[in-house]
């Protein structure tokens, strides 16, 4: 059954994806973290982390990475979660099969309308939206600890999450260093 | 500096012999695409220089201005940016089959290492060092998807007239639990609506 659930789930998540992979992470933290609770949310960063290092496009990674855990989680055997990557991901790239073919088949001049550009008008801002909330809801306990809980952690953690920002958006330092960094800090200090 | 192979070509016409149309079978597109999705990191931008050198200037499987064209549709399109983007081309060169041998290329390499990680990975979180590092990274995880928010932000030109859309959405799912798939049909329908019926009113 959990194998219908996920790709079910995959393939909305596919149909549904706009605004490139970052757009499709709060789809894919909605979907398995909160509705499902297939994993963790400190799961699901790990997941975010691992797929920004390794090569490939990171929703592919994460979809992969994802229908593994989720299947892992659930107490089947290893062989039954590769099947679940292999559902996970399958399902992720089945709506692109179908659109991009059928916008190339019958849609591409289309595509320039007036109707379909201002269907977009609403979706960017929309986008926008969907990756704020996907911040604040990996803002949690299990990420950043609390100050009542480990105050030393909660702080650390601040402050990487301040520095990564920094170092990513004004310095424009590659983000793959700065996770190998942030995990060179977490081995020294945490 | 590095010539391009398109630059390469041109000077040398020798070379550029039998490149002159597409020359595609299925089990080229199915490498090409297998060679990006293998040694590309950091997400699918990053892949378009690559898949741009390979199939627009080294194999001119279609021209520069096509190409173009194919990726501002691949971005407004819902999905994984550089499987759209490989689908268009294989379909382009060989209809649904070449579509479907692009899009296996491209996500095979990622699936197969993904895999391999993750079951190393689930042996070794456990294990005190690697649960120390990944508390490191989390939080920085977490500012590499907060920053997008600002650059997207940027990109959709948001102004006083639609930058109450992201806020609204963002508070819907953040402290609602409303669906994000909710969020992108309603802003679809709002925008469609507003482009149709309200604005050639106004």
């Amino acid at each position: 059954m959990i194998y219908l659930y996920l790709f079910i789930t995959f393939f909305e998540i596919g149909l549904f994806g706009f605004g490139g992979g970052y757009g499709m992470l709060s789809l894919i933290q909605h979907e398995t973290v909160e509705h499902w609770h297939w994993m963790t949310s400190a799961e699901f960063t790990d997941i975010v982390a691992i797929s920004q290092m390794t090569p490939g496009p990171i929703g592919i990674n994460s979809a992969t990475f994802a229908g593994y855990t989720a299947v892992k989680n659930a107490g089947y055997s290893m062989p039954m979660a590769v099947l679940g990557s292999a559902t996970a991901t399958f399902a992720l790239v089945l709506p692109s099969l179908i659109l991009m073919i059928l916008i190339s088949k019958l849609f591409l001049r289309y595509m320039k309308s007036p109707t379909v550009q201002s269907v977009f008008m609403g979706l960017r801002p929309a986008v926008v939206g969907l990756l704020a909330a996907a911040t604040l809801l990996l803002c949690t306990r299990e990420n950043f600890s609390a100050p009542s809980e480990n105050a030393w952690q909660f702080w650390i953690s601040v402050s990487l999450f301040a520095a990564t920002f920094f170092g990513t958006l004004v310095l424009k330092i590659n983000p793959i260093k700065l996770i190998l960094m942030a995990g060179f800090a977490g081995l020294l200090l945490l | 500096m590095e010539e391009s192979s398109l630059e390469y070509v041109t000077k040398h016409p020798s070379l550029g012999e039998g490149l002159d149309g597409p020359v595609s079978s299925l089990g080229s597109l199915f490498s090409t695409f297998f060679k990006i999705g293998m040694f590309t990191l950091g997400g699918g931008y990053a892949m378009i220089p690559i898949i741009e050198a390979d199939v627009v200037d080294k194999r001119r499987w279609i021209s520069k201005k096509e190409f173009l064209d194919l990726i501002a549709i691949a971005q407004s399109c819902p999905g994984v940016f550089a499987i759209n983007i490989s689908i268009f081309i294989g379909y382009k060169l060989r209809k649904t089959p070449g579509a479907i041998v692009s899009a296996l290329g491209t996500a095979l390499p990622s699936f197969l290492i993904i895999l391999a990680i993750a079951m190393f990975f689930r042996q070794f979180q456990d294990n005190p060092v690697v649960a120390s590092i990944f508390r490191g990274i989390r939080p920085a995880v977490v500012a590499l998807i907060a920053v997008p928010t600002f650059n997207l932000a940027r990109s959709a030109k948001l102004n006083w007239v639609n930058c109450w859309i992201p806020v609204a959405g963002a508070l819907l799912i953040w402290l609602l639990g409303v669906s994000p798939i909710f969020i992108i049909l309603a802003a679809g329908i709002g925008g469609w609506a507003y482009g149709t019926i309200i604005k050639p009113t106004e």
